[in-house]
């Protein structure tokens, strides 16, 4: 009889002891404490519904529709944000730019994290002659600042590709341009990141013992090295889209990126400064929704940071 | 020491090369230079043709490349093509300091139209470069010597605001309010175009007050990323037991932070503003072009939307080159003075 009463009391004994919590609970968690953090997760979110939103009231050719005899109209009931140089409706236009702005920062940190991950990972992978030429080129691309290469770059590529249909929009080809240019010349920091963990990972016992069970490379490569060290791939691939979307604006206000009549949020400054004084509305709003948006991107990296940290996830 | 300064200088080399061949692919293999030059006087054929030969736009690119760097002085170019060489080339390559000519200003090497530009915008990187230094370490160790307090939080916080805000948001943003809106309201106003006044001339002081909002927008930016840097290095620092020593040992607390702990936070601060340092020469497109700085970031610009590809690929080179001497000095600084690293 002795034994009944054991084996009944053994579901109590389990249910006393709560399960550990699973890692992304653990993070989730973390993230949640970071109020900076949630804050810029929810001004995020207002920025994708505003401009994914916006395109349900207002009309994509209410963007592009030019009457010169509105131009340069302070902001007023009909135009609520006002109109621009060639009298188009500036609100459409955030709505329409947010789209592009957001997309390119998206799309962008893709390239930059493919070609980057690629990169790191081969050259620390293996080591030897291929790290000496990928590392050499990865100091000489960092050498050359990233701006004037934009400039160059985009100057040169923007206009020869054509429109391209998407999303049941018509994008300029200029768009294209951009997110590869952006992509291809940013990629250079995580590619260190990531040769950094590789070379001290690839040293460690589980990936001798998967190639002692004849594991191929590429799958040791990507099926147990990176998932090791996706926790700084994360937080730069977020910092990324930031980046992202400054460096589209700076070459878009300079009049080189992404060509009108798209919009975005950076080309939609292109020129304002000429009007600074006559026509404020310009450059005002879709300025303030680069910084609310980068800035909240640059909030949710931190808070991820945190959250990730090896280090504080013991302490918990 | 000298032999790690002489490595390290080899080092420089290999990596100008690379560098000096991606500018090169990049820039030379696009775009028509003799369009640039304002083709309607080139309309015949022939006339296109014999430029292109003594332009030795007729060779492979990799040729194209080597005369670039060392000038074609030794060969012989036939320009009429009729078989027998007419005249040696005239380059004489980036080594003999020739960037080439511009193709807009015709005749003009394109070295000598940037370096007439490089004071201007020296006049406000050097500047800049102070104020961002000390206010930088002003407010980086203040907030860290008051971490957590109300202060250090409104820093903290106003500090990831300037870090995010793209530089010509505070560009324009400092122009809307120090310029127009205080000559709106009657007060003294900054001016926001160019270097000086025409109607006053270039005096000291109509350069100095045009020099006020670039300098302040390029350096809020910068402030911004700084003082959070050397405030995250002087926590850590103060945290270690030889400042607890220090203090043990009865030094003043002005002793302790500027002699000790300053020292030892303003290391990784070293490095970092050495290689950014040259980096503000490329950030500084945005800001002659709002301002209409007659600087080399606007030059750059300017150029570059009219095809000049010497002065393009010249700019970009000179500043790559500023790169890697950058961080050839910073290495040695940082070597000097950090006794625990020893390089051999």
């Amino acid at each position: 009889m002795g034994t009944d009463l054991s084996l009944n009391e053994i579901p109590k004994l389990v249910e006393a002891e709560k399960p550990p919590l699973l890692l992304r609970q653990l993070v989730f968690m973390r993230f949640k404490r970071h109020k900076m953090a949630v804050a810029g997760v929810i001004i995020l979110l207002i920025m994708i519904f505003y401009s994914i939103g916006g395109a349900f009231l207002l009309d994509e050719d209410e963007s592009l529709y030019t009457d010169t005899s509105i131009r340069l109209n302070a902001p007023s009931s009909e135009h609520l944000f006002g109109t621009d140089v060639v009298g188009r409706d500036i609100l459409a236009r955030t709505i329409y730019g947010g789209q592009i702005s957001l997309l390119i920062g998206l799309i962008a940190m893709i390239v930059e994290v493919i070609v980057g991950v690629l990169i790191g990972a081969l050259a620390g992978y293996y080591g030897g002659i291929l790290d000496s030429i990928l590392m050499r080129f990865t100091e000489a691309m960092l050498n050359i600042p990233q701006i004037p290469l934009l400039l160059v770059l985009g100057k040169l590529l923007a206009d020869k590709i054509a429109p391209v249909a998407l999303f049941g929009r018509e994008f300029s080809g200029s768009v294209i341009v951009i997110i590869v240019v952006i992509g291809l010349t940013s990629w250079m920091g995580l590619a260190r990141i990531v040769r950094a963990n590789f070379l001290s990972l690839r040293e460690q016992e589980f990936v001798t013992a998967a190639r002692c069970t004849g594991t191929r490379n590429w799958s040791i490569i990507f099926e147990h090295i990176l998932p090791n060290t996706m926790a700084p791939i994360i937080v730069s691939a977020t910092l990324a889209v930031a980046n992202a979307i400054i460096s589209e604006a700076y070459v878009s206000f300079l009049g080189v990126g992404v060509l009108p009549p798209t919009a975005t949020w950076g080309n939609m400054l292109n020129g304002a400064y000429n009007y600074i004084e006559s026509a404020p509305w310009l450059w005002i709003f879709p300025g303030l929704f680069i910084v609310l948006t980068v800035l909240s991107i640059n909030f949710i990296g931190d808070g991820l940071r945190d959250a990730l940290d090896p280090r504080a996830l013991v302490q918990d | 020491m000298a032999r790690y300064i002489v490595r390290r200088l080899l080092q420089a080399i290999p990596l100008l090369f690379i560098i000096s061949i991606l500018i090169f692919v990049l820039l030379q293999s696009s775009g028509d230079p003799l369009a640039s030059m304002g083709g309607k006087r080139l309309t015949r054929p022939e006339d296109r043709a014999r430029l292109t030969r003594i332009m030795g736009l007729d060779q492979p690119i990799y040729m194209q490349y080597i005369y670039w760097l060392f000038g074609n002085t030794w060969v012989q170019i036939d320009v009429d093509n009729d078989g027998t060489p007419d005249m040696y080339g005239q380059r004489k390559g980036i080594f003999r300091g020739d960037f080439g000519d511009s193709l807009v200003n015709r005749g003009q090497p394109a070295l000598d139209i940037i370096l007439e530009r490089l004071p201007n915008t020296l006049l406000l990187m050097i500047p800049a470069e102070i104020i961002i230094l000390f206010f930088s370490l002003v407010i980086g160790i203040y907030s860290s010597l008051r971490q957590y307090s109300l202060t250090d939080q409104i820093i903290t916080a106003g500090s990831f605001i300037g870090y995010s805000m793209p530089i010509f948001f505070v560009a324009l943003a400092s122009m809307y309010i120090f310029a127009v809106n205080f000559r709106k309201w009657g007060l003294p106003y900054l001016p926001t175009v160019g270097m000086f006044d025409p109607k006053i001339g270039k005096t000291f002081s109509q350069v100095a007050m045009h020099m006020v909002l670039p300098i302040v927008s390029m350096s809020l930016v910068s402030i911004s990323g700084y003082s959070r840097f050397v405030r995250s290095q002087m926590l850590e620092v103060i945290s270690q037991d030889y400042i607890r020593t220090a203090y043990a040992k009865g030094l003043s607390e002005r002793m302790v932070l500027m002699g000790h702990a300053l020292k030892n936070a303003a290391i990784p601060f070293v490095t970092l503003v050495g290689i950014d340092i040259p980096f503000l020469l490329g950030g500084a497109v945005v800001t002659e072009t709002i301002f209409g700085w007659p600087g080399m970031g606007r030059l750059f610009i300017d150029h570059l939307n009219r095809f000049d590809t010497p002065v393009v690929m010249g700019i970009l080179m000179l500043i790559s080159l500023a790169v890697v001497i950058f961080q050839l000095i910073t290495d040695i600084v940082y070597s000097w003075l950090d006794p625990r690293i020893r390089y051999t």
